[in-house]
């Protein structure tokens, strides 16, 4: 299987403050990896590394062979290869739903508005807002927002998925139906990278799990191992905050 | 009946006389207005980008327009200006430098204060669709910053228009000044022409400020989303 991300040594600083310390990481074709950890460990600003939205001090980012991070001159061609869902869903307010999504392959990949807008409702009827498409996103709930959000990256065909957080600002009720979502992209053989607090669901859609605490990558291993048999003390602790 | 002294407007030339009038007070607005948004945008975004010297600068200058009373500024620059400069502004000129002194200061707060206004996960959410900074701007940040900006700057169109009365203080005839002379004129034929005029005044000046704010409640309305 071909690499898509490859994160070399990768040092984020803010000023003295450090945020990320030699980050290695390789992900495959079709692998779903999911980064837990404490807030505050860095795992969305690794996520925010990956696509060029904050810039590095050491190491790179390459995105199926091209480098990302540092940041290129071209950013916004190779951003295309990278699609991101943030936690607020952060879909355009003056836009309706269709415009929502349709405006970057239009816009960016200069493909024709018919055929766009065909596989916008094809998307939007896998994950059940066909009939929202002129609705405005303040007339959404969260859970179609952070659905429709999801629809937006992925019309790009995007080789990578990042997903920041994506249900942490959901009510309860709604964490499933977005999840349902991701994990049919899962099965789908999409490649993504998830930061989560959802357990359960980082147990069911992970290939790969990864502990961070502290800026770097402390602990990972497949699902099973990584809840069942975590190997250091520090993410025992971690795992027993999520059990009462 | 009694006399309301709305006769008066009907001697002469008297209405045409206030209409002219309202022409003088919106001729004078109009320019500054038109002035001030073309300066109030270029000096907004400036204080956009944070600039130490820019934030500085133009701190001072809206906090002189903010305490300076539009009268003061007038007599400053019509009574003060000519002689102290030498300068032989005609009292049209002056007032429109006054109301541009004035409206490209509270234009341009509100262009800073709508521009920051869009959360910057906006930006990153369009960046990471791969729209560029120029795309970003055109499709995403200008539209949701018109849709803050218009109506606030409608309401300043609207009390600019309304502060032209003032002009008169420089000897400029406007609306409300040729009302003052036609009362005058009229004081023995009609004592209570004052009533009269001065309630058409009103009406003439919300008859132009009117069709403004419904314009400004209509796009608010539509913007809604």
């Amino acid at each position: 299987m071909s690499e898509v991300l490859k994160i070399d040594s990768l040092v984020k600083r803010y000023d003295d403050l450090s945020v990320l310390e030699k980050i290695d990481l390789t992900v495959k074709k079709g692998e779903v990896i999911v980064i837990v950890g404490p807030s505050g460990c860095g795992k969305s600003t690794l996520l925010r590394c990956i696509n060029g939205l904050e810039s590095i001090q050491d190491g790179k980012v390459v995105v199926d062979d091209e480098v990302v991070n540092p940041v290129q001159k071209k950013a916004s061609k190779s951003r295309e290869k990278i699609g991101m869902v943030f936690q607020s869903y952060d879909l355009f307010p003056h836009k309706n739903l269709l415009q929502n999504i349709t405006l970057a392959p239009i816009k960016v990949q200069k493909r024709k508005k018919e055929e766009v807008k065909e596989e916008a409702i094809e998307l939007l009827k896998r994950v059940g807002l066909e009939n929202r498409t002129d609705s405005y996103p303040r007339q959404l709930s969260g859970g179609q927002k952070q659905r429709a959000a999801i629809v937006r990256a992925l019309i790009m065909h995007p080789e990578i998925l990042l997903l920041d957080e994506i249900t942490a600002a959901l009510d309860p009720e709604m964490v499933r139906e977005v999840l349902d979502v991701v994990l049919n992209l899962a099965k789908e053989g999409h490649t993504m990278v998830i930061v989560t607090h959802e357990m359960a669901f980082a147990k069911a859609v992970a290939d790969r799990v990864i502990f961070m605490d502290g800026g770097k990558i402390v602990e990972e291993g497949s699902p099973e191992e990584f809840f069942e048999n975590p190997r250091t003390e520090r993410l025992k602790r971690f795992l027993e905050t999520f059990t009462y | 009946m009694t006399n309301l002294g709305f006769d008066v407007l009907f001697k002469g030339s008297n209405f045409i006389r206030l209409l002219l009038g309202v022409w003088v007070a919106v001729r004078i607005s109009l320019i500054s207005i038109v002035l001030s948004i073309i300066l109030g945008m270029i000096l907004g975004i400036l204080m956009s980008l944070k600039n130490p010297v820019i934030n500085a600068v133009s701190k001072v200058y809206l906090e002189i327009v903010r305490i300076m009373p539009q009268m003061v500024l007038l007599f400053v620059v019509y009574f003060g200006a000519t002689k102290a400069l030498g300068l032989n502004l005609s009292a049209e000129t002056s007032a429109v430098i006054v109301f541009t002194f004035w409206g490209t200061a509270e234009m341009a707060d509100l262009v800073r204060s709508s521009l920051i206004s869009i959360p910057s996960i906006q930006y990153e959410s369009s960046f990471s669709l791969g729209l560029s900074k120029v795309q970003t701007y055109i499709y995403v940040i200008v539209p949701q910053t018109m849709r803050r900006l218009i109506p606030l700057s409608i309401n300043l169109i609207t009390r600019m228009i309304k502060t032209t009365s003032l002009v008169m203080m420089i000897g400029i005839v406007e609306v409300l000044k040729v009302g003052q002379q036609i009362i005058e004129a009229n004081r023995k034929a009609s004592p209570n022409a004052a009533f009269g005029v001065y309630a058409t005044v009103f009406i003439l000046y919300f008859m132009v400020c009117w069709p403004i704010s419904s314009l400004s409640k209509y796009l608010e309305k539509r913007w809604e989303n």
